[in-house]
């Protein structure tokens, strides 16, 4: 569905110090450098695959996003979506595609949300019929009967988010890019738009793309995952595999029914967290049996869980990993 | 979009974009009073034309004249290149880039959707013109006139339309082209006939602003409306006008592309 191979993005950046002096300079003689946004990567998704698309600030995911929907055009490299060349914005491609922009809204800010949905139906040609299903479909499953006839600007941000979410599937695209979409939303939400999205790729086998930051998203959402960091792409397969990759350690989270001292649990693995009532212990994965056994004979213990160290700090122990590598080639490099 | 699907969308574009032009109703109100300009000058020139008419020009004839710009002011206005400046700014142009049809249409559809709000204010203006001064010098007495005045509104409208398309088109290589609007806007004030009649100025510049797109944006419309031409005259003038059409359409079109395959959604 789609394939990217050798996708670089290059941008020519305008480089000026602060002051006035700075200011008048650029006047007349400016300093540009180059920016590699995305420098060479490639992947290839399968139809109906849901990817997490992650990497720090910068790393090039919204570029790559923007240059698979054809609203960039790739300096190098080679891009198809269902067959089609994006950067030609065929009317053909964009209909199957769309691309939501937490931080970005398509939604007519002084109409109500349903004035947007008309548009869209209107200018994405969707049959009167279809329109009616997929919107009553959308309005049921994202309950947003009540909020589609107030203006958008008096929504908030999670009802506003819903609504766009909405305005951005009246056409049923097969190929979702999904840029942040859970921003600035509260728990509740996220979950609301994470069963919402998961929903709408099974029923209508549509191939998913998604960035975010909230690590829950990638994880209830995303089998698979694309890490990037600085344009260049570090990681492509299955989430369970980065985790055991980076942090091959389990958790064991022990709940406590009096306090125990540290020096008790210290021998049992590596201590995490030590609250009241609750202990995180970090072990080895062959370890982990003899460790329940030891802690199960040994404590008051009342509940027990093993878990994955969390999502949040493989992905910086990764990009911490990617940085030393890069600085260290820097540093071969000068020597 | 293929011609087809172009002509099914935009009833419902008009639709949403009118109901988007009065979502405000003081900004409207706002809006009519940032247009009363000619009023303005028709009083500095009834005052200039006490004693003695200035060229061909009496007081009544001022009166005519500046009530006719005023119409042919809220006719043919466009803003395109002020919204284009802002959507390349924010990135949001991103979002219409994204749907099936060319954002020209939208801007279009924009600009045109508050056209039945602009004749509801032009209207009375028209009418007490013709209360004023007389029908002969207020509308075309003719149906071949009408249909010329209609003519040149549709053109000073399509010049206006796609000179801001052109000048928006350049923030897409220019990171901002709201000065070049400006400096368009004051061209414009001074070359249109919008603060005077074009036949005040200097045989040799009138030669020049006859060849340049200004008058043809204003000054033309009014002076067909107040039937200042006989028909040999508005028909050459009309062939002009249009050739300006075609010209700014293919210089706005080009830009346009250009600029787009440019578009890097700053602080995207």
């Amino acid at each position: 569905m789609i394939s990217v191979h050798g996708l670089r993005k290059h941008y020519k950046v305008h480089k000026r110090p602060p002051g006035l002096k700075a200011a008048l300079r650029s006047l007349f003689h400016r300093t540009y450098t180059s920016v590699k946004a995305v420098d060479g990567i490639s992947f290839d998704i399968r139809p109906g695959e849901r990817v997490g698309f992650l990497g720090p600030n910068g790393a090039g995911k919204t570029t790559t996003l923007k240059v698979l929907s054809g609203l960039l055009h790739p300096s190098e490299g080679e891009v198809r979506v269902d067959g089609h060349v994006p950067r030609l914005r065929e009317e053909a491609f964009l209909k199957k595609i769309m691309l939501v922009m937490g931080q970005k809204q398509q939604l007519l800010w002084d109409l109500p949300p349903a004035e947007t949905f008309e548009l869209n139906r209107a200018i994405y040609d969707v049959p009167t019929l279809q329109y009616k299903q997929t919107l009553d479909e959308l309005v049921g499953l994202l309950e947003i009967g009540d909020l589609i006839g107030k203006p958008t600007r008096q929504l908030s941000l999670g009802e506003r988010m819903k609504c766009e979410l909405a305005a951005a599937l009246i056409h049923r695209p097969r190929v979702l890019f999904l840029d942040e979409p859970t921003i600035g939303l509260d728990v509740s939400m996220q979950a609301t738009m994470r069963t919402f999205i998961k929903d709408y790729n099974e029923k209508y086998g549509a191939t998913l793309i998604l960035t975010s930051h909230y690590m829950d998203d990638v994880a209830a959402l995303c089998p698979r995952v694309i890490v990037i960091d600085k344009g260049l792409l570090s990681y492509d397969g299955s989430l369970e595999a980065l985790v055991q990759r980076v942090r091959p350690e389990k958790r064991v989270v022990l709940r406590l029914s009096e306090q125990v001292d540290a020096s008790r649990l210290e021998p049992l693995g590596k201590l995490v967290t030590h609250e009241a009532g609750t202990a995180v212990l970090q072990v080895k994965q062959d370890a982990v049996n003899a460790t329940i056994s030891r802690a199960l004979s040994g404590l008051p213990v009342t509940d027990l869980t093993v878990e994955n160290a969390p999502l949040e700090e493989v992905m910086s122990e990764l990009f911490a990993e990617n940085k030393a590598r890069r600085l260290q080639a820097a540093e071969s490099v000068t020597a | 979009m293929n011609a087809r699907g172009l002509l099914r969308a935009l009833p419902t574009m008009l639709r949403v974009s009118f109901a988007e032009s009065v979502a405000y109703r003081a900004e409207m109100f706002v809006w009519v009073l940032s247009t009363t300009m000619p009023l303005v000058n028709m009083v500095l020139w009834m005052a200039v034309a006490k004693s003695a008419p200035v060229g061909n020009f009496g007081q009544a004839d001022f009166v005519g004249y500046f009530l006719a710009t005023f119409a042919v002011r809220q006719l043919t206005s466009a803003w395109a290149a002020w919204l284009i400046n802002w959507e390349v700014k924010q990135g949001t142009l991103a979002m219409r880039l994204l749907r099936p049809i060319s954002p020209l249409w939208g801007y279009a559809s924009d600009n045109v959707a508050g056209f039945p709000m602009r004749v509801v204010v032009a209207l009375p203006v028209v009418l007490l013109s013709i209360a004023l001064v007389g029908a002969d010098k207020a509308v075309p007495q003719h149906a071949w006139q009408w249909a010329l005045f209609i003519l040149a509104v549709l053109g000073g409208w399509a010049i206006t339309f796609l000179a801001n398309v052109a000048i928006g088109a350049l923030s897409l290589f220019l990171d901002s082209s709201q000065k070049m609007m400006e400096v368009w806007m004051v061209l414009f004030f001074v070359c249109s006939g919008y603060m005077y009649p074009v036949e005040f100025l200097p045989e040799g510049l009138r030669t020049v602003i006859d060849w340049l797109p200004f008058r043809y944006q204003m000054g033309l419309p009014v002076e067909l409306m107040t039937n200042a031409h006989d028909l040999p005259t508005a028909l050459g003038l009309l062939a002009r006008q249009w050739a300006w059409v075609l010209g700014m359409g293919a210089l706005a079109v080009g830009l346009w592309k250009q600029g787009v395959k440019r578009f890097a959604a700053f602080g995207g």
